[in-house]
Order: structure tokens, then sequence, then C-alpha cells
């Protein structure tokens, strides 16, 4: 008996003991996000912001294929304005009698245009290194959103002795510090239409808002059911559990 | 009343008294799930069969859903399944319910084994229901195994790389094999075409050996938590109102915790790995290739042995040993409660479980290379020289004469200590 409750002590032992894996990177930084917690919501108004850091920067090399122009209507955009955002790009048109599509204004049911027309088309512009899809990049790495927040926040001067190759970039957040993607975000790259100063932490908090709305377009509506879904079931567990014990009350045990 | 030929019943609705005089289900159901005889004296760990029973029917319902919308080719997986998350009605809270249950399927399944190796439930006469039950668990694990490619993420693609390539260690036949199995020289769209197919396939399987396990559960009647055999009808409770009422309670508390991971935290790692948020590529292997939570400690016992045959061997042999528990026990008592060296083995051996748990999920690098292989050596000297040597040299502790005379408070032998007081429910 001994033997064993030290056995079980040693092992204990051993556990607590285990060295933490290595960094090779620092730890996340802590961001608020307002779409936290079981009750939080996603801001729409930094959402907003964060769709123009998108468009006017994001979208030169990003595809986001699984987003469509009418789900802007969860960030609140009127179906009027996503008519108008919809109507001043360019998507590929429904093939001629030739056989040939040729370019028209696009509507609210088609999905954001790539800006690469193939997937051979992207390698070769960038050397293989194809910029990721944004359709579900907020859910793609470990931290989320805080992630894409930290790689955009993380570009830094390379310390002395690490040489960094052309066509790579130094970034602290990235796994092996060497990120393909050049620097895409610096003070003032967007004007914000709310007036908001567009510093690179702002931008890129505002755009990781919006890639957690659009790799999880129902994270609201799902937080909201899920409230009444627990009530009702721990009302119900209530009344089950005073049937039982009136069922039980006749029986000795 | 007894005709030529019909089946005598009581039931008065004429409908259901001429049904049943034809088909008695209306007899059997009254048998099996009302009159049942069951031990009175279960505690809460007893609702887990019923609740891993909820669960695959929730799996199968909601797979059935996900099925209709969802497109098994390589090129169109991925894209599918973010259609059912976009824009299928409610097809985010369907496969939600689907991911999050195919983890609390095992969290059910696991706790219920446990429960029946603290309790003895594998010892005669109960050794057929015990392995019927080991066929559950495997047949579990493959359909496990064959949902998680479907999605057809970086993590579906790479788990199945690594998983069907554990064939190729068997000598000589072993490179054929995986060849066979995946349908080509990768895992790739036939791969996927069968596993789909398979995974829709071995659900009602599993339903099948269910009925098995219930049938050979009713016809020797349930464990209890004292590992003593009824005495008569004073130690049991007829099934219906008493553990029906008792299981819906653990149904309840079950959905909210299902509840909770549905809708607040279905992205936690443990339950969607994020790396399955990128879309298969072969070029591309993720910087680790980890299973499913409910697979690491076979995946930690996998890699604890530094040859791959060896391995793959311990792997399987870890779960094919379960078959042979009952004859492996050499200990006329079933219950732990009344096993005073078995019961600490049995903590350290659920101890153990998690201890390769946690081996699994990280990098085999430095201490976790010892500490595998410890775990490794524990979990089958556990299996093979303390269950049966302790069986042999451990002195039980006095059983109570009945369940009802323990439950009153009276009639333990000698010591009365060792009848412990029924929880209370």
């Amino acid at each position: 008996m001994r033997t064993l409750a030290l056995a079980a002590a040693a092992l204990g032992l051993a556990l607590s003991a285990l060295p933490a894996a290595a960094q090779e990177t620092p730890p996340l930084p802590r961001v608020f996000w307002s779409f936290e917690g079981p009750f939080g919501t996603i801001d729409q108004a930094a959402a907003q912001r964060g769709y123009q850091v998108y468009k006017q920067v994001c979208s030169a090399c990003h595809s986001m294929t699984q987003f469509h122009f009418r789900d802007l209507a969860g960030i609140g955009y009127t179906p009027e304005q996503i008519a108008a955002i919809a109507a001043s790009v360019q998507v590929p048109g429904p093939p001629n009698a030739q056989g040939q599509s040729s370019p028209v204004p696009g509507k609210p049911a088609d999905a954001f245009p790539s800006p690469f027309p193939t997937q051979a088309a992207a390698e070769a512009a960038f050397n293989g290194a194809v910029p990721p899809d944004q359709s579900l990049m907020a859910n793609a790495f470990e931290g989320g959103p805080t992630y894409i927040y930290a790689i955009l926040n993380g570009f830094r001067n390379p310390p002395p002795g690490i040489t960094v190759p052309p066509g790579r970039y130094y970034n602290i957040y990235f796994p092996g510090n060497l990120i393909a993607m050049p620097p895409p975000l610096h003070d003032g790259a967007v004007t914000y239409a709310d007036g908001t100063p567009a510093t690179v932490p702002q931008m890129a908090h505002d755009v990781a808002t919006f890639l957690y709305f659009v790799a999880n377009p129902h994270a609201d509506q799902r937080k909201r059911i899920g409230v009444h879904v627990v009530l009702f079931l721990v009302f119900v567990t209530g009344l089950t559990y005073a049937l039982k014990r009136k069922v039980w009350s006749d029986v000795e045990h | 009343m007894a005709e030529l030929g019909l089946q005598e019943n009581e039931f008065k609705n004429p409908v259901v008294h001429w049904i049943d005089a034809r088909l008695p289900v209306f007899t059997a159901m009254h048998k099996e799930y009302r009159q049942f005889p069951t031990p009175k004296n279960f505690n809460y760990f007893w609702n887990f069969g019923a609740l891993a029973t909820v669960n695959l029917a929730i799996m199968i319902i909601t797979g059935i859903f996900l099925a209709m919308n969802y497109n098994p080719s390589t090129a169109g997986a991925f894209d599918s399944v973010e259609r059912i998350m976009r824009d299928v009605n409610w097809g985010w809270m369907i496969r939600y319910l689907h991911v999050v249950g195919a983890s609390l399927f095992f969290v059910t399944v696991y706790v219920h084994i446990f429960r029946g190796l603290y309790y003895g439930s594998y010892k005669k006469p109960r050794e057929m229901i015990w392995m019927l039950g080991v066929v559950l668990l495997l047949l579990l694990m493959a359909t496990a195994f064959m949902g998680y490619v479907l999605p057809w993420g970086q993590m579906s693609f790479w788990g199945a790389t690594v998983i069907t390539n554990l064939f190729g260690a068997i000598p000589v036949v072993g490179h054929g094999i995986v060849t066979w199995l995946w349908g080509g020289f990768a895992v790739a769209n036939p791969t996927l075409n069968r596993f789909f197919s398979l995974h829709y396939l071995l659900p009602f399987i599993i339903v099948g050996f269910l009925v098995l396990h219930i049938m050979a559960l009713h016809t020797v009647g349930s464990n209890n938590p004292l590992g003593i055999d009824v005495k008569g009808p004073q130690d049991t409770l007829p099934f219906h109102p008493y553990y029906t009422v008792k299981d819906s309670v653990g149904v309840c508390v079950y959905l909210i915790v299902f509840a909770i991971l549905v809708f607040f935290i279905p992205h936690q790692p443990l339950l969607m790995d994020p790396n399955n948020s990128i879309q298969a590529n072969p070029l591309q292997t993720p910087s680790d290739i980890v299973p499913e939570w409910y697979f690491l400690p076979f995946y930690a016992i996998l890699r604890s042995v530094p040859n791959k045959l060896g391995g793959v061997v311990l792997l399987f042999g870890s779960i094919f040993v379960l078959f042979f528990l009952p004859w492996l026990d050499t200990s006329p008592v079933r219950s732990c409660r009344f096993r005073p060296i078995m019961r600490w083995l049995w903590v350290l051996f659920v101890i153990d479980v998690f201890v390769l748990g946690y081996v699994g999920a990280n990098r085999p690098v430095g201490i976790f290379i010892l500490l595998g292989r410890i775990a490794t050596v524990w979990y089958y000297i556990h299996m093979l020289i303390f269950l049966p040597l302790v069986g042999k040299l451990e002195r039980p502790l006095p059983l109570p004469e009945s369940i009802s005379k323990s439950v009153l408070g009276g009639g333990a032998l000698p010591s009365a200590a060792a009848a412990r007081p029924m929880e209370k429910a």
C-alpha cells in the first residue's frame, strides 16, 4: 500500500517537473475582443472598418472564396449598401455564345472574387508562397483573431546575426520568424469613413474582428440561441430531478 | 382467449392487443424496459450506458442531415462543409452537434468502460456483454477516425495518412494492404469516397452490436456497485419508472454540457483542431500531426516503441487485451469497493491512461519519451500481471449479505464498515 502511494507521489512529481515546451515565438499579446465570452457580440462598427481594411489592403493578394457580398448584412450593411458594394466589383460573367466570359458587375449573391484567376497564377506571382484564403483564417490558428492581430503587429527589424533572405520578412510571432508577407499595414494606410485614426494596431484589430466574423458568420446568433437552450435545459433538469425524487420517495435506497 | 397460434397478452387497448398477439413487441418492451428487474443500488455512473445510446442517436440523426449536403470528393468536400456551416439552414448547429457529439461519445463510453473496470462488470456471467462492448469500442473508433477525414482539412488528410500507414508495418503484405485501403498510391479521392461510405455504414453496425450488448445484459442482469448477485425481488426495482427517470436526470445534465460546448465553445481546439480549418494540402505537412484527444493514449503507446511494427502491435494489443479481461482478472470479488489493493491499482490505471493522453499530445522529445514508455509498460503490467496476480494475493473485505441488507444498514458480515452507505441519489 505504501509503495503504491509512493509510486503515485513520484508520478505526480514527474508530471509537475515537466519543462514547458520550447518557445520559438513570444506568447500572444493579451487583446480584448468584443465577441469574447458567452455573451460577447461582434462589434459591427469595428467589423465594418475591418472590411474597409480588407478591401483596400488584404484583398490585393488574399482570396476569400467562401464569403458572399450578401453575408455583409451580418455586420450591419443595408441591402442597398450591399448591392452597391457588389456592383462596384467586377466578377466573372456567364459565358457568351462563343463560350467566352467577360467581367460583369457583381450581385449580392456573388462570392468575393479572387485576386488571381487560378491557383497556378497565384503560385507564379508569389514564387509558390500563395497568400492563404481568408475565409476561415480566424479559425485556422491557435489564438484565432489574436494570432492575426499579433502577426500584423509583429514585424520588426531582424536582431543582429539573423539574415533575412530576399522575399522574406522578420516577424516575431510567425513560427520560424521568416514570413513571406511584407508588412501590409502602415499608419494611415486607409482613411476610415468614421474618422477613427488609422494606426497599425487599430487597423489590425479591426481587420481581425472582420475576419472573425467572416469565419464565424453565425457566432452572435449561435450564442444568443445557446443562452435560451441552456436556460431551458436547466429548467427541464430541475423538473426531472424533482420527478425522480418523487418516484424514488417510496424506495429505501 | 387463446386462439390457435396467437400470442396471449393482457393489453387492454384492442389495437395493441391485436398487434401484440401477432408480433409481441409490446410484450417484449414491457418485459425488457418496464418490468426488467434492476438492482436498486445503482449510482449515477450507471447512467453512462444510456448516455452513450442517446449520443449514438444524436450522431445518426445529425449525420443523416449532414450527408444530404456533403460532397464526398477531394475537390468539393471542404467547400461543401463550409456551405453547410454558412448557408444551409441550421447547418452550423447540425455540424457542431455532430462534432461535439463525437467527442462526448468517447467521454460517455470511456466513463462507461472505467465504471465497468471498477465494479468488475466484465466478470462471470457478464463476459459476453463486455466482449461485445469491446467490439463496440473498436467500431466506434473506426467510425470516428473515418468521420474525421471527411471535412478534408489538413488534419483530416494527414491523420488519415499517418493512421492508414500503420498497416504498412505489417511484414511482407503491409504495403499491399495500405495501397488496397487507399484505393491508390496515396490518400486521395477513392479513399475519401470509401471512408464516406463506411462512415455511413458503421453506425448501423454499431446499432446491431448495441442490440446484442443489451440482449446479453438482459439475459444475465445488471451488475451493481456492490458487485454481489441479486438475491431476490427485495434487491431490485422495475426498470420503469425508477431507472427511466434516473437516466432522464443524467440525460438532462449531459445535454446541458452538450449545449454549452455546441453553442459557446465549439472551436475549442480539443473539439476542432485549428488545422482542420485549412483545406487538405498533400504538399504541405502541418508542424504537428496530432490525432483527436480520444486517440491520444493509444498514439502515445504507438510512439513509445522505437520500432514501427512493435509500436503498432502494442497499439492494437492495448485494445485487444481487453477481450481477455474476464479471464485475466482472477479475483472472485467483482466490486473494487471490497478489493483494498485493486481499487488503488484502478486509480493508478486511470492516472496512467491520462498520462498516456498527455504524452500523446506532446512531441516525443525529452521527458515525454521516458514518461510514455513508463506509462505504456504500466498499462500492460496492469493488464497482464496485476489483474491475475492481485486477484490471487489480495484478501478482499467481507461482502454484504445482500443488496437490500446493505441498503438497510444491517446485514454486513463482521466488518460493517465494508458495506458503505449507498450514495444518496
